[in-house]
């Protein structure tokens, strides 16, 4: 129990610590720098339109790159949706989150999420024999890429194995019989947490400013954002 | 730089298509230390951090999809033409030197110090394998926005004397000369007195006093001098007031195509100059694609405050005059393709001027597949065509474009551009193409009611 306790406590305390100050941190290493004016005369003003065209036009590729990037993309969604779904439509996922937060929600039955979580580690394995076997992902990739991989999966294993019975909704939620693993679950978790502020998992609020980003700057040009 | 020249001779007035295929190699400028131009290397490219670029920076998440943007990978399979690869050194010296972990990173040497051999191995994926097209920043799902990356890496890369020899040569010329190939006002007059007997029609230069200045590539002084006739008569017949200037015409700007911001500032303060000095309102750009993003986009920055003119790319130019009924044009009975400029329509947002143009000509338009906005380069943009050594893989990336322009069964294709007609014309010698390219331009003048 007291490794479930630690789990539940400080190391999560410690995660979220991190996973927030680790997030600023990088964001802040960002908008310190300041960007150079820009005296030409813009073609439309609307820039803030244009970071939005930016982030919702890039989130499927354009007819012209369909060809190429349909799979790696439908894979890409599988397993962001399927996290998504096991986060935030899990009952004890929800208690979790009603416990440190107060906020609840309806969940999605078991079965639902069973196959959701099958689907991502599928979907997740894809992505790795993706990366191990195509030359240009092979070239790119570094430690970052694969110890992310690696710390999204244990919390969809560890997840997995610290399952023992239904959770049915309004019925308070009963102690584990297995401590030791739901707190590895947590830990796992926990370690996602501390690492996503500084790889590539930071995508998670970077894609804002990164898409944003260009989306005003051509949108300045009145190019297609 | 001797030894250099009588090594790997410029031939800078030898049609593009004799040149011989050159020895592969890496070109070097100066003779500073190694570790010197490292130095030098890294400071220009931490100079260059800004907000956006931190942001790019940060932001990659390895997915590879720029590679099947890039005609360049496309066309050879090699991975590393991969757009994002080619700034690997420059991330690795942003996330070590710059980035919010960049204290992690060199404390722990996450990130290693970058080499001279490691600057001199990117110097063809710097250069001979980017034109910066932009094509990859579209594909890119995080946004990340490669071409601009290019661009400032290669400040890095100049300073540390690692530019393609030809390449620097040109540009060079052109802060010494005015022109990166010989286009001295000298020669510009005697072409103008040429072209106005040849083809009977005013060509003014110098004006004290004019609503418009209109300025020109080099290429089309030296290889397309009909430009020159078709302006002239488009401004005939709008009754215009313009002129070119002989202290500021060369629009071409091979000091930001090589990485020199000082020439680059310095070749655009030239025409900027050159319009205050005759009261311009105007500035016309010439059918160039690095020309327009040079001064629409760049040039008010060079200048330190917005310009006191407008600036429009000829196409530009002629879609609004059509549009405003100033000039008419004849209908022409042809099925005409039209190549999209990079730095025109992707880049520069005015991709939609030649279809007006063409609209008001009443051509049958046959677009390409993958055109306007996502359209594939010609292969010579950003410096490339002058780099010698680039040849055969610039040759391969032209495939596509041959492919794109032979399946629309187009009776004509036409680009504003003649840095690309230059690839194009290339390319067609060098493959015995059958399709050949004009100009926009051209085909207005020749078709003016």
């Amino acid at each position: 129990m007291q490794l479930l306790e630690f789990a539940r406590g400080p190391a999560l305390t410690l995660a979220l610590t991190i996973l927030f100050a680790g997030s600023a941190w990088r964001l802040y290493g960002i908008f310190r720098l300041r960007s150079k004016p820009d005296y030409s005369e813009p073609r439309s003003s609307a820039l803030w339109a244009g970071r939005v065209r930016g982030i919702v036009s890039r989130m499927w590729p354009y007819r012209e790159f369909r060809s190429s990037t349909t799979l790696a993309t439908t894979n890409g969604y599988v397993y962001h949706v399927g996290l998504a779904v096991i986060v935030f439509a899990y009952l004890p996922h929800i208690h979790f989150v009603e416990r440190l937060t107060g906020l609840h929600w309806p969940p999605l039955p078991e079965p639902v999420i069973y196959v959701t979580t099958a689907l991502t580690i599928v979907s997740l394995l894809i992505a790795l024999l993706y990366r191990l076997t195509d030359p240009v992902l092979k070239l790119l990739s570094n430690f970052d890429d694969y110890f992310s991989w690696l710390v999204v999966m244990l919390p969809l294993l560890s997840g997995m194995m610290a399952i023992e019975h239904p959770f049915l909704s309004g019925v308070p939620w009963p102690p584990p019989s297995l401590p030791m693993l739901v707190a590895i679950h947590l830990l796992s978790v926990e370690l996602l947490l501390i690492w996503l502020p500084f790889g590539k998992l930071a995508h998670f609020f970077l894609v804002f400013v990164s898409r944003g980003t260009t989306g005003a700057a051509m949108t300045r040009r009145g190019a297609q954002p | 730089m001797t030894d250099v020249n009588v090594k790997h001779p410029l031939q800078l007035d030898t049609p593009r298509f004799s040149i011989k295929k050159p020895e592969v190699r890496r070109d070097i400028q100066g003779d500073l230390p190694g570790a010197e131009r490292v130095q030098s290397a890294m400071e220009n490219f931490i100079q260059d951090f800004s907000r956006p670029v931190a942001t790019y920076m940060e932001s990659c998440i390895h997915c590879g999809q720029c590679a099947q943007a890039c005609h360049f990978y496309v066309s050879t399979n090699d991975p590393k033409y991969t757009p994002i690869w080619k700034l690997e050194p420059f991330k690795q010296a942003y996330k070590r030197e710059a980035g919010p972990f960049a204290a992690l990173f060199k404390a722990f040497n996450l990130k290693s110090k970058i080499t001279l051999a490691e600057l001199e191995e990117w110097q063809e994926l710097i250069y001979d394998s980017c034109t910066m097209c932009g094509r990859c920043t579209m594909i890119c799902p995080m946004g990340i926005d490669i071409a601009s990356l290019v661009g400032l890496a290669r400040h890095a890369m100049f300073h540390a004397g690692l530019v393609p020899h030809e390449l620097w040569a040109v540009a060079e010329r052109a802060e010494r000369e005015g022109s990166p190939l010989g286009a001295t006002p000298k020669v510009l007059k005697e072409r103008i007195e040429w072209l106005t007997d040849e083809y009977d029609i005013e060509i003014p230069l110098d004006k004290a006093a004019a609503d418009i200045v209109v300025t020109l590539s080099s290429i089309e002084i030296m290889k397309y001098p009909k430009s020159l006739v078709a302006v002239a008569k488009v401004m005939k017949a709008l009754g215009a007031n313009w002129t070119l200037r002989s202290d500021g015409y060369e629009a071409t700007n091979f000091g930001m195509l090589s990485g020199n911001a000082q020439w680059q500032k310095d070749l655009t303060m030239k025409i900027i100059k050159a319009a205050i000095a005759c009261g311009a309102q105007t500035v016309v750009m010439p059918e160039c694609g690095h020309a327009y993003g040079a001064m629409r986009w760049q040039g008010a920055n060079m200048y330190g405050a917005p310009l006191p003119f407008k600036v429009f790319h000829i196409s530009e130019f002629l879609a609004e005059s059509v549009t405003s009924g100033k000039l008419k044009l004849k209908p022409l009975a042809k099925s005409v393709t039209f190549h999209d400029p990079c730095q025109i329509s992707r880049r520069g947002g005015a991709t939609e001027a030649p279809r007006t143009v063409l609209q008001a000509l009443g051509v049958d338009l046959r677009e390409p597949e993958s055109a306007g906005n996502l359209n594939w380069c010609c292969g010579g943009g950003g410096g490339v065509v002058t780099i010698h050594r680039a040849d055969p893989l610039r040759y391969k990336a032209f495939e596509i474009k041959m492919r794109q322009i032979d399946a629309t069964g187009a009776e004509m294709a036409v680009t504003s551009c003649a840095n690309c007609r230059q690839s194009f014309d290339d390319g067609k010698v060098h493959f015995q193409w059958s399709n050949t390219i004009g100009s926009l331009l051209e085909l207005v003048a020749d078709n003016i009611e």
